[in-house]
């Protein structure tokens, strides 16, 4: 160790001059790079909506081109169920949940969130002749360990059960995880939402395949399926999607 | 000769003889949380020999200049931006895989080999050693992760990279997946036993009775 490379000159023009050459290196990646990744994560959402539609089979790998053909995205005014205009250029439900604006109180669920935006997105899917088969309504509850967020597909008559895809979830592998396991996916198929308008659908326990109105409750993970529970009560109820659902806003 | 045993010594040492999980237990941290999967302990692997390939190499150039008051910090510095870089690349590239990987991938800052071998290799040896160096342990790594990520995801799953090689019961299969091992400590006994194996191959790994 030489005296001279301790000098406080010398120690500040080495810290100064890594500094910058780490900051050049990692400014450029990043900014190189953005339009990649922006790309990636809005066809991995793409992706999620595809497979809720029942298109996965359909896009064979081509996802975008699928997505753009059979879907269409709309707003809705929670509250009333009428669809709106677009609120703005990249509008997010989720983001905008805090923004007031458009921010609205959760009071009396433990769906686990306490503010969701007034406008949501929904996902109409059609089929070659233009009728609409499928409507995809984004959903997002607490489970165990965090928020999960998914999309529940239901059929043109809004009221039978296609598809429950989770896309972004933080549960415990082999135990809540499974809410992806595709062969518990493949339990909602058919199951029916609403009985004398109210919501009945329900996650309990045991083998429920002849109820067509219960889902059998994912084993080990209670807190899991209490939340899907909680996270469907809400999101089909009057605070929800309900009088979109009712009103069947997407027939007229 | 000398030089190419040197280099040999290097690169190859640290995959048997002087493991960085077997023997250093560096690094167990980030081995117990990314191995359910094969897949994912491929690309960790691969991202971690990367930034201590690289980080050895580009410390190892500054070394001279490096005043020792602040070099934690400026090892820290260069680790960090290369980690970052690393991130952005599989997050453009890798999209699924950086998905899996979340948090883990930024974890390689504080990956103990990274500092480790920055400060008790890089500090003191010639660039092209230090990268060798750096290569020899991320190797030594990935073959730890490679072997606990194909024995959790085979008996965890039934798959292997994917692919199915146990078929299960709840697809129709006949082999009942060993829910213990898809849980991150399940790498604990693994790398015990793993440890174990090596130590009796080389049994002068053995600590010295106290």
């Amino acid at each position: 160790m030489s005296a001279k490379k301790e000098t406080l000159g010398k120690t500040i023009t080495v810290v100064v001059a890594v500094c910058l050459v780490c900051s050049i290196i990692v400014s450029g990646a990043a900014v190189g790079l953005r339009d990649l990744q922006e790309t990636n994560a809005a066809i991995d959402k793409q992706s999620n909506i595809v497979e809720a539609a029942g298109l996965s089979d359909v896009a064979a790998g081509d996802i975008a081109a699928t997505f753009d053909k059979y879907i269409e995205e709309r707003f809705i005014n929670l509250e009333s169920g009428k669809y709106v205009d677009k609120p703005e250029e990249d509008y997010n439900m989720y983001k905008e949940a805090k923004n007031p604006e458009y921010s609205v109180k959760v009071s009396g669920s433990n769906v686990g969130f306490q503010q969701r935006a007034s406008i949501a997105s929904v996902y109409i899917v059609k089929n070659d002749a233009g009728e609409v088969t499928r409507i995809i309504l984004p959903v997002h509850g607490s489970g165990l360990w965090d928020l999960m967020y998914g999309f529940l597909a239901i059929d043109a008559d809004g009221n039978t059960i296609r598809e429950l895809v989770y896309y972004q979830q933080k549960e415990t592998p082999g135990l809540g995880g499974e809410v992806q396991n595709p062969s518990w996916k493949a339990k909602w198929d058919g199951k029916k939402l609403y009985k004398d308008g109210e919501v009945a659908i329900q996650v309990k326990k045991g083998d429920n395949a002849n109820d067509q109105y219960a889902v059998d409750a994912l084993s080990g993970a209670t807190l899991t399926s209490n939340g899907v529970q909680n996270t469907l009560t809400y999101w089909l109820g009057e605070n929800g999607f309900g009088p979109y659902l009712k009103n069947q806003t997407w027939k007229s | 000769m000398a030089e190419v045993k040197e280099m040999k010594k290097v690169l190859f040492g640290p995959i048997l003889d002087n493991n960085p999980i077997a023997l250093q237990i560096l690094g167990v941290c980030s081995a117990l949380a990314i191995t359910t999967k094969l897949e994912t302990a491929l690309v960790m692997s691969l991202a971690l020999t990367t930034v201590t390939a690289f980080s050895n190499l580009f410390i190892s150039m500054i070394r001279k200049q490096i005043p020792s008051s602040v070099r934690i910090i400026i090892q820290m510095t260069i680790i960090a931006s290369l980690v970052i870089v690393v991130d952005q690349i599989l997050k453009a590239y890798a999209y699924e895989i950086s998905k899996q990987l979340s948090v883990f991938v930024g974890l390689i800052i504080t990956n103990c080999i990274v500092m480790g071998r920055a400060e008790a290799y890089a500090m003191k040896s010639p660039p092209f050693m230090s990268f060798l160096d750096g290569i020899g342990n991320g190797l030594g790594y990935s073959l730890v992760l490679i072997i606990i990520g194909t024995v959790k995801e085979l008996l965890g799953f039934g798959t292997l990279l994917g692919f199915e090689i146990l078929p299960l019961i709840q697809n129709g299969g006949w082999y009942q997946g060993n829910g213990l091992l898809i849980l991150p400590f399940s790498s604990f006994f693994l790398i015990g036993g793993l440890i174990w194996v090596i130590r009796t191959i080389r049994p002068a790994q053995v600590e010295p009775k106290e």
